[in-house]
């Protein structure tokens, strides 16, 4: 084949895939996962890298899944909310560090303060995609059942604690 | 009355670019000179027009007329004049207008510069500029009028982003756009050539100050928009990798690749049909760029409003521009025939892996922009690829090219030694091993990848120092003198590649020595980072034109002796309840300071941001000494010379 036609068969598989890309859209991910049980996942530890971590350990207790990575500039907005959240110990809160390096990871926690009760490592992004995540920072309220309350894109701000999580918080507590 | 009147003059300016894209093609075709003597004018007239529409909506902004929809979506009477004008072209309809403005502009100098090329060349460069702005053109006028009415009008105005009003946001875009645009001129010339079918040595001379002009534009339009990412956003990085960032440096990446295979193909005549393809490639990725930000196909913080008609015309008009070129480049370009040989260690061949490697470079960052579209096209599932994917390809590819960048400039044309190589530059090498050795030491800090940043950014001086001292060691008289004699071109290429070590520099001195503080401040505490120490004296509130927020007071301290205080600030805009944070930074050549504020914790206490981050400045510095070296390039003299004698000639012949 003459070579020089390979530019143009190129770009047509390139328009190809764009005019596809046209009818779909990039923030309608397979997640409005609110309502609905939360997926399942087994996963290794930040810090105990042999030690797996799975959703079931969190049955009965209501929780926080927040997804962050030492690369996610708007994780650094959002850090020292959680931490003082995890302060006022009123709900755990389980790190999912999204496609991320283990030592980076550390490093950033031991920088910015672990708010966590532990994080794991979801190095390939599977679980993320799992949970619809688009972008990092993602946080999940998941009560008692398992199932997913609460869903908050980017960064959680002290408004958005005080506001929905904390009164959300209280009223799953208060089921059984 | 104004905003139809703008609307009209869009109108004409279509019918004029109509003209200027048909009659001049076609005459030169078939060698009808009065077909292409419309090429000059009608250029001319449509960039009338087109700043007559351009001025027609500034007006607008100006007297706050809201029965326009982009104005009242976009302003509002509060906002600052400076600001009102800069709003003209922060949104989708009136940044495409902005575009189209630049298009005529670069269409005129064209215009006006191209006395000495012949007639055929002209038209044809003319008309397909002319045909590029039609598309745009009819873009605007079917599905993106800057000139909408709304009805009734609306009291008042939505104001303009907050993120946008800022000084770097007024000259950032305008710089962007003038790089993406002005690679259309190195696009018409090389699809010119291809339609004349005589792609030679003056050819690529023609196109070299134009792709450079661009070049330059475009590098400073990038280092601006990295700037004020770094102290508007609030969270001290430069480079996001975000997808609209990544659509401004693919164009960059192959313009580079462009600007360094132009120079072979004039001096050697190689390169020839890799060069039009690459001219092509530049700006078909500018027109790419546009896509990807206005059709919604990707996310991005960047995102204009979307609308799928838009997306749809978009790509159209770049399936017919690209593909149409790449078919005339299939078909062409196999009748070009080679040019001078050279050997496999040579100054060519230098450049070729500097192209291959640019190349590549800009195609896994296309790749990695693209790839959650594939995977989502293919129903393979949704991801986001991350700066960490970036980071790992990116680096690894530009290493080479660096080390190639001390060698190119010293080795010869067409056949090259390595012994000699060796011999000429060991001492730059050792040198460059050395300081990247040792200075990390000095620092207090010494990582692998700090010691490799350093050694590769003092390789590109100490070669370039050769390189100078090679080059002024066969002329006579004092230091200044033979300093001076020296083209400009050489002094370009020079300053441009010391651009890069500096850039060099400061990226890896901030990745590897900056600090970070995030903490909880209480009113008198104090903090300290670096050599510094922080004072924090709480917040007062500030009521500025169209916002209101706190401002903070941080005494800043060395030694003991207070230096400054800096004033970071949180603000709400009013009109769209958006909160914003203005970091307080102190610029310094060594490194910046920068503090902002976070939230506000109880009792009078925040949470503050800390940053000490040496050398930042280094990384725009950079890109400015690039710029600078294009320029400098431009102004050689042989463009003016050659000029000159080209129009002294076809004088000559026409008496």
């Amino acid at each position: 084949m003459n070579k020089f036609v390979i530019p143009l068969a190129v770009f047509a598989i390139l328009l190809a895939f764009l005019f596809v890309g046209l009818s779909l859209n990039p923030r309608e991910v397979p997640s409005p996962l609110v309502g609905k049980a939360a997926p399942a996942f087994q996963l290794a530890q930040l810090h105990k890298p042999d030690a797996a971590f799975s959703h079931k350990d969190m049955a009965g207790k209501v929780w926080l899944l927040n997804v962050w990575a030492s690369w996610c500039v708007a994780c650094r907005e959002e850090h020292p909310v959680l931490v003082d959240l995890a302060k006022a110990n009123v709900v755990p809160i389980v790190g999912l560090n999204y496609k991320d390096k283990p030592d980076e990871g550390r490093a950033w926690l031991k920088q910015f303060g672990d708010p966590y009760l532990l994080s794991v490592m979801d190095r390939d992004g599977r679980v993320g995609i799992d949970f619809g995540v688009y972008g990092v920072p993602e946080t999940f309220l998941i009560d008692k059942q398992g199932v997913i309350r609460f869903k908050q894109i980017g960064p959680v701000t002290r408004d958005v604690v005080n506001k929905k999580i904390l009164p959300l918080v209280r009223e799953l507590e208060k089921q059984s | 009355m104004i905003p139809e009147l703008g609307q009209f003059a869009l109108i004409l300016a279509l019918l004029l670019a109509v003209v200027q894209g048909t009659f001049p093609l076609a005459g030169a075709a078939r060698g009808v000179r009065e077909w292409m003597a419309l090429a000059k004018p009608a250029a001319q007239g449509q960039f009338v027009f087109v700043a007559i529409a351009f001025g027609c909506l500034v007006w607008s902004f100006l007297q706050d007329d809201f029965s326009v929809l982009n104005v009242a979506t976009n302003s509002n009477t509060r906002l600052p004049t400076a600001y009102k004008v800069a709003a003209s072209w922060g949104s989708h309809e009136g940044s495409l207008l902005l575009w189209v403005l630049m298009m005529a502009t670069w269409t005129v100098a064209v215009s006006l510069f191209s006395r000495h090329l012949p007639n055929e060349m002209v038209a044809r460069v003319l008309g397909v500029m002319g045909l590029v702005s039609v598309g745009f053109l009819l873009f605007m006028l079917l599905t993106s009028n800057p000139f909408d009415r709304l009805f009734p009008p609306a009291p008042e105005g939505r104001d303009l982003n907050p993120l946008l009003q800022d000084p770097g946001m007024v000259i950032h875009p305008p710089m962007l756009y003038m790089g993406y645009v002005g690679f259309s001129v190195a696009f018409a010339f090389a699809i010119a050539a291809l339609l004349g079918g005589k792609l030679d040595a003056t050819w690529a001379r023609w196109s070299r100050p134009w792709t450079t002009a661009a070049w330059c534009f475009l590098t400073i339009g990038i280092a601006l928009g990295s700037w004020w990412a770094y102290y508007e956003l609030g969270w001290g990085g430069w480079w996001f990798w975000d997808p609209v960032e990544n659509a401004s440096f693919l164009p960059w990446l192959i313009g580079t690749a462009l600007i360094h295979s132009l120079a072979v193909t004039e001096k050697r005549g190689s390169f020839k049909s890799w060069t039009v393809l690459l001219a092509i490639s530049a700006f078909s990725l500018s027109l790419l760029g546009t896509f990807l930000v206005r059709s919604g196909v990707l996310t991005s913080v960047h995102a204009f409003a979307t609308d799928p008609k838009r997306g749809v015309f978009i790509l159209a008009f770049l399936s017919v521009v690209i593909g149409g070129s790449l078919a005339l480049f299939a078909w062409r370009a196999p009748k070009v025939g080679l040019g001078g040989r050279f050997d496999a260690l040579s100054r060519e061949s230098a450049l070729l892996a500097n192209n291959v490697l640019l190349a590549v470079a800009a195609g896994s960052v296309l790749l990695g922009t693209l790839y959650p579209l594939f995977l989502d096209a293919l129903n393979l599932g949704k991801i986001s690829v991350g700066p960490p994917y970036f980071d790992a390809v990116f680096a690894p590819i530009m290493a080479p090219l660096v080390f190639l960048m001390g060698v190119g400039p010293i080795a010869r044309w067409k056949k090259a030694e390595v012994p000699d190589l060796v011999a000429r530059l060991k001492w730059a090498l050792g040198a460059a091993i050395g300081a990247g050795l040792a200075v990390p030491f000095l620092a207090g800090k010494w990582t692998p990848m700090i010691a490799f940043g350093l050694a590769l950014a003092f390789w590109v001086f100490a070669a370039s120092f050769v390189s100078v001292k090679e080059r002024i060691r066969n002329f006579r008289g004092g230091l200044a003198a033979r300093m001076a004699a020296q083209p400009r071109s050489y002094w370009g290429m020079l300053i441009a590649h010391v651009g890069v070590g500096v850039f060099i520099v400061g990226v890896t001195v901030v990745k590897g020595y900056e600090t970070e503080r995030d903490l909880r401040m209480d009113v008198g505490d104090t903090v300290t980072v670096g050599a510094h120490t922080f004072r924090f004296d709480g917040v007062r509130d500030v009521v500025g034109p169209n916002y209101r927020g706190a401002r903070g007071d941080v005494t800043v301290s060395r030694d003991g002796k207070v230096i400054e205080t800096l004033h970071p600030e949180k603000r709400i805009y009013t009109a769209q309840q958006m909160p914003m944070t203005e970091a307080a930074i102190d610029t310094g050549l060594f490194g910046d300071i920068y503090v902002s504020l976070g939230e506000p914790v109880d009792g009078g206490a925040w949470s503050v941001r800390v940053y000490a981050k040496p050398f930042v400045t280094w990384i725009w510095g950079g890109c400015f000494l690039m710029a600078l070296g294009g320029a400098l390039a431009i102004s050689d003299r042989r463009y003016r010379v050659t000029a000159r004698r080209e129009s002294a000639v076809s004088a000559n012949q026409a008496a």
